[in-house]
C-alpha cells in the first residue's frame, strides 16, 4: 500500500482547496474553479466531496458518510473506509454526533446545528446545463444574473402540465443572487437548506468546481409568485418506525410487486425506534 | 528503412513484418500464452469479441496477443476471420428469463426480488496499487463465480405493470430482422439495425457520446433500471426435431436504462444495451446512446451529436475508423503533387506572398 498524507492528499493540494472554499463561502452559490485531483475513487463516485472532506478534515473531527440517506450503502461504506484508512478519523452514523457529514443525494432528517459542515457530492454543478451546455455561455448568464432560461423552462412545464416537473436537483436562488444546483437531492429536502445553521460545501471533482452556502443564508427554489414551489411530501408511513414526515425508499418485496416503504435516512429511523 | 523506396518495396515490407514477428517472439503461437491471456486479460478478450461481433474467446485471446495488446487491431483480426465463416443457422432469440446472473444490480430500487448481487466488481474498491493483494480469501460458502436463479422480475417489468414505463419501444420492426453483417447500413436506420451497430461500435467512441448526453448535449437523465451479466443458453431449432436444442452458453452483459422524456411526462422511456462478455461500461454507454438516438421517435429536438444517427452509426465502427484515419500513412504523393501544382499556379497568378506574411 502506498504511503499517504493525512486524508490522502498532500498538504499543498488541501490548502489550494481550502483557499477556494473560503472564496466560495464569501460568494454564496457562486461556482469557483478548483484544481481537482485524480482521487483513487472514480469520477462520479464522489471525488468532489472526497476532496472537500480531505481538505477540511482534522484529527478531532467525527465523520459521517451517507449515500441515498443511508450509512450502510455500498458507496458510503467505501468512502467511510477510505477516510478511516487514510486519516484514522472517528466515524459515526449519528447525525447529531458528526462534525462533518459527507452526503450523496440527501440531507439528513435530523436538524443540523451551528458548527456542523455538510459536504455534498455534486455531479453537475451548473444549474443551467440542461438548457445551455456551454460554459462560455453560462458564465455570462451568471455574471449578468440572467436566469430567464430557467424561468422559461418552468413556464413551459406549467403551461404543458399545470405544474413543474423537476423532482430532484431543483435549482435554487442563493441569497437573491446566484442560481445554484443543490446537487441531486430530492425537492423534498430543499427547505432544509434555507437559513440552515450549518455550513454547506459542494464539490464537483470531474467538473472542477466548488461552491458553498454559508450558515443562515436565504436559499429559495426558483418559482413564480403565483405558482409557488410546493415541497414534496411523503405520507406513506415507514414500515419500521412509522414516520410520516421522512423521505422514503420504495422496496419491492416479491415478484408479485408487493411494496414496502422505509426511511431513506437510516440514522433517523433507528433513533426513532430506539426512542 | 526508407518509407517508399523507388525500388525494393517488397523487400522493405518483408523486413517490416520480420520486425513485428521479432517483437512478438512467436508467443501467439503458444497455447499456454493464449490460455493465460484468456484468464488474465479477460476484459480485453470480451471487448474484442463484442466489437468484432463474434463470440470466440480463444480466438479473441489469440488476436490480442498477435496485435500486441492493440484492441482495435485485434478486433480487426477477428472481424477478418469472421467473414470466412459460413452462416449455418439462426439461433432462437436469447431469453432473458434464462440468463443466470453472475452479477445483477438495480440503481433505482434499494432492494428488489432476487436482491442486489454485486458479484466480482471493483466498483467500490480504492484505486491503489496492491489494494486487492490485501484482501482476505473469500470465506468458505461464498458463491465463487456461481450464478443465481434467473427467474426474478426485472425492475422495468414492475414499472410497466404500473403503467409508469413505455411498452416495448421496438415498433418499427419487420418480421425478418435486418442483419448488419449481411446487408449494408442504410439510413434512416430502424432501432434493430441501430442496436446491432451500437453493439459492435468502439467502446471509447460510445463512452464519449454517452458522457456527452449526461453533460447536456442531448440531455435525458438516465437511471440504471437493471444491469446484469450472466450465462445464457443459445437454442437452435432444427427442422428434424420438435424441441429446440441447446448448442452452448454465452456470457452476456445487459443494461436497461430508464429516462425521463421531454415530450411525454406521463411515463418513463427506455434505452437498451447488450454486449458479448463482461462489458458493463460499453453496455451502459450503448443504452444511453440508444435512448439518445430515439429522439425523433419521441418528438424530441435533435441538436446534439449523440442524437444524430448518421453521425453516430457512421463513425462508431473502429475497424472502419482506424482504417481511414491510418490510411493517411500510405503513399499519397500523386494527389499531393497535383495539390502542389495548384498552389504554385495560384501564387504565380496572384503574385503570391509568403504564407508567413
Amino acid at each position: 500500500m502506498q504511503t499517504e498524507s493525512f486524508a490522502y492528499l498532500d498538504e499543498g493540494s488541501k490548502r489550494a482547496i481550502r483557499r477556494r472554499l473560503l472564496k466560495a463561502i464569501a460568494i454564496p452559490g457562486h461556482q469557483i474553479p478548483f484544481p481537482s485531483r485524480e482521487m483513487p475513487l472514480p469520477y462520479g463516485w464522489g471525488t468532489g466531496g472526497l476532496q472537500v472532506t480531505a481538505a477540511i478534515l482534522g484529527s478531532d473531527d467525527v465523520l459521517k458518510v451517507i449515500d441515498q440517506g443511508a450509512d450502510d450503502t455500498t458507496n458510503a461504506l467505501s468512502i467511510g473506509q477510505f477516510f478511516a484508512r487514510t486519516a484514522g478519523v472517528r466515524r459515526s452514523t449519528r447525525t447529531t454526533e458528526a462534525s462533518i457529514i459527507q452526503t450523496r443525494h440527501r440531507i439528513p432528517e435530523t436538524s443540523l446545528r451551528e458548527g456542523q459542515i455538510m459536504v455534498y457530492q455534486v455531479p453537475m454543478p451548473e444549474p443551467l446545463f440542461k438548457l445551455e451546455p456551454r460554459q462560455t455561455e453560462t458564465l455570462r448568464l451568471h455574471a449578468w444574473g440572467d436566469y430567464s432560461l430557467i424561468y422559461l423552462a418552468l413556464f413551459d412545464q406549467i403551461a404543458r402540465r399545470g405544474r413543474t416537473s423537476i423532482a430532484y436537483d431543483y435549482p435554487v436562488l442563493v441569497h437573491g443572487r446566484y442560481l445554484m444546483s443543490p446537487s441531486p437531492i430530492p425537492a423534498f429536502d430543499l427547505p432544509k437548506l434555507h437559513q440552515s445553521p450549518a455550513l454547506h460545501l459542494f464539490g464537483a471533482g470531474r467538473e472542477q468546481r466548488l461552491y458553498a452556502v454559508p450558515p443562515y443564508t436565504r436559499v429559495e427554489p426558483v418559482q413564480f409568485s403565483d405558482r409557488p414551489f410546493l415541497p414534496q411530501t411523503r405520507k406513506q408511513p415507514c414500515a419500521l418506525c412509522g414516520s410520516t414526515s421522512s423521505y422514503k425508499d420504495e422496496i419491492i418485496l416479491d415478484d408479485a410487486g408487493t411494496r414496502q416503504f422505509l426511511c431513506s435516512d437510516t440514522d433517523y429511523c433507528s433513533e426513532r425506534r430506539q426512542g | 528503412m526508407s518509407y517508399v523506396a523507388s525500388k525494393g518495396g517488397a523487400a522493405a515490407i518483408d523486413q517490416a513484418h520480420r520486425l513485428v514477428a521479432h517483437a512478438l517472439q512467436r508467443q501467439e503461437q503458444e497455447t499456454a500464452s493464449i490460455e493465460s491471456a484468456l484468464r488474465q486479460q479477460s476484459r480485453a478478450v470480451d471487448r474484442i469479441m463484442a466489437e468484432a461481433a463474434l463470440y470466440a474467446p480463444y480466438l479473441a485471446a489469440k488476436a490480442l496477443l498477435q496485435a500486441q495488446g492493440d484492441i482495435p487491431e485485434a478486433v480487426f483480426l477477428l472481424r477478418a476471420h469472421r467473414v470466412t465463416l459460413p452462416q449455418l443457422a439462426t439461433a432462437l432469440p436469447v431469453a432473458r428469463s434464462q440468463n443466470r446472473p453472475l452479477r445483477r444490480i438495480s440503481a433505482v430500487f434499494k432492494d428488489l426480488p432476487g436482491g442486489q448481487r454485486l458479484g466480482a466488481t471493483y466498483d467500490y474498491s480504492h484505486r491503489l496499487f496492491g489494494y486487492f493483494a490485501d484482501q482476505e480469501a473469500p470465506k468458505a460458502g461464498d458463491a465463487l463465480g456461481e450464478t443465481s436463479s434467473p427467474a426474478h422480475t426485472s425492475p422495468a417489468d414492475f414499472l410497466l405493470r404500473e403503467g409508469l414505463l413505455e411498452e416495448s419501444s421496438c415498433n418499427d420492426e419487420p418480421d425478418v430482422l435486418p442483419d448488419l453483417t449481411r446487408e449494408p447500413l442504410q439510413f434512416p436506420a430502424g432501432r434493430a439495425l441501430r442496436l446491432q451497430s451500437l453493439a459492435r461500435a468502439d467502446e471509447g467512441f460510445l463512452l464519449g457520446l454517452a458522457y456527452s448526453t449526461q453533460r447536456g448535449y442531448g440531455h435525458n437523465h438516465p437511471f440504471l433500471g437493471e444491469l446484469r451479466q450472466g450465462l445464457t443458453p443459445i437454442y437452435l431449432q432444427l427442422p428434424e426435431l420438435e424441441a429446440p436444442i441447446v448448442i452452448g452458453e454465452i456470457h452476456l452483459t445487459e443494461c436497461q436504462s430508464l429516462h425521463q422524456s421531454a415530450a411525454t411526462n406521463s411515463c418513463l422511456t427506455r434505452g437498451y444495451g447488450l454486449q458479448l462478455g463482461d462489458n458493463e461500461r460499453k453496455a451502459i454507454s450503448m443504452a444511453l446512446v440508444d435512448r439518445a438516438l430515439r429522439a425523433a421517435e419521441l418528438s424530441e429536438s435533435i441538436d446534439a451529436p449523440a442524437q444524430d444517427q448518421e453521425f453516430v452509426l457512421n463513425h462508431g465502427d473502429n475497424v472502419a475508423a482506424m482504417g481511414f484515419v491510418e490510411h493517411l500513412k500510405i503513399p499519397h504523393h500523386v494527389d499531393f503533387q497535383s495539390e502542389l501544382q495548384i498552389l504554385r499556379e495560384g501564387r504565380q497568378r496572384e503574385g503570391g506572398t509568403d504564407c508567413a506574411d
